[in-house]
């Protein structure tokens, strides 16, 4: 027996929230109403999808809530991931810090895999080309003090796969021909005193 | 392929704006386009244009990996000649969402994201036996910062 007064209360229930999960995750449709279409759906309201996606980001399960952005589409074609090997009682402390620089893309701690991996702080710095990346890299060594800190910068080089998180499957993920990162910028930097990968 | 120059001054707008805080009003597109001084249909044409461009890949939810199942950072050193075979034996895991070679002894470094722990490690398992080389295995102990979306630089 349908219970109507769940049906179209405020809140919705477990299945109704994993429902949701998974359309979002995909996607918003792109209509006038795309709360009304995703109510539809999942049989509930829109205001109940639109309360329970605020529920969502104010308790930070969704990080942010907007346009997802394919940084190499707009000319954004240099990444690296820089790593550091930061003493464990300053780690804190230094990561505030490069944050503050609003240099990077993200930056997270991790743990060390001794002996073949001794980094436990990550970035990103994303760029139009390399030097764009690494002028950036000196400008955060600067104004971080990090100039004595031991460090890694990794390049990508291709990019393989690239698309969110998907935690409720539903669908394959369709396979996609690899990009090209670097092939611009290999050429541009060859004086440089970072290893340029040769590849193709 | 879409360039920069080919992004009008709508596009650049929506872009600069609305990579976080989409509104969660019934009307959201006609929140913006009233915020923007344009109608709503420019603004659902012009989203839907840069979703056909492949500049935007979907409006929607960032998940925080950490709260919403369980996620890691792994990284394989392959030999060079081949990377583009292992990686490929890797996106065959639906649970990889990012997948990049680098420059480093470590040289395929991708995410792998499952809804809980023991799923995250069923997978690596997998990815292991699969591939045959040892995981360097970074799961996140703590964000200083979160990806907030992009600042975009049009100059």
């Amino acid at each position: 027996m349908v219970n109507t007064d769940t049906q179209y209360s405020n809140s919705l229930n477990d299945l109704q929230q994993q429902a949701l999960k998974c359309a979002i995750q995909e996607g918003l449709p792109v209509d006038p109403r795309p709360y009304q279409v995703l109510a539809n759906l999942i049989g509930s309201t829109e205001e109940a999808v639109i309360q329970c996606i605020e529920q969502w980001i104010d308790s930070g399960l969704i990080k942010r809530f907007g346009l997802v952005v394919k940084h190499h589409n707009l000319g954004y074609h240099a990444n690296a991931m820089v790593v550091w090997n930061i003493p464990d009682n300053m780690v804190d402390e230094v990561g505030e810090r490069i944050k503050q620089s609003g240099l990077v893309t993200l930056c997270y701690r991790r743990p060390r895999r001794m002996p073949d991996w001794n980094y436990n702080l990550f970035c990103m710095i994303h760029g139009k080309d390399r030097d764009q990346v690494l002028s950036q890299l000196d400008q955060l060594i600067a104004e971080c003090d990090l100039t004595m800190v031991e460090r890694n910068v990794l390049f990508s080089y291709k990019q393989f796969k690239q698309c969110g998180g998907r935690f409720h499957q539903q669908h394959p993920t369709q396979p996609t021909a690899p990009i090209e990162l670097s092939t611009l910028n290999t050429v541009e930097h060859q004086n440089s005193t970072q290893k340029v990968a040769r590849h193709g | 392929m879409a360039d920069r120059q080919m992004i009008d001054h709508l596009s650049q707008q929506i872009l600069d704006h609305y990579q976080k805080g989409f509104p969660l009003s019934p009307t959201p597109y006609k929140d913006m386009a009233d915020a923007l001084a344009v109608s709503e249909q420019e603004v659902i044409d012009c989203v839907s244009a840069l979703q056909q461009a492949d500049i935007v890949s979907r409006v929607g939810p960032v998940f925080n990996h950490k709260k919403a199942g369980a996620s890691t950072l792994a990284a394989i050193s392959v030999p060079e000649d081949k990377l583009s075979e292992v990686a490929e034996l890797v996106n065959e895991f639906k649970e990889v969402n990012h997948n990049y070679a680098r420059e480093h002894a470590y040289n395929l470094w991708f995410v792998v994201t499952a809804s809980d722990e023991q799923h995250l490690e069923q997978t690596l398992w997998s990815i292991r036996k699969k591939t045959g080389y040892p995981i360097l295995n970074l799961p996140m102990e703590k964000a200083y910062h979160i990806d907030l979306g992009f600042k975009l630089n049009w100059s």
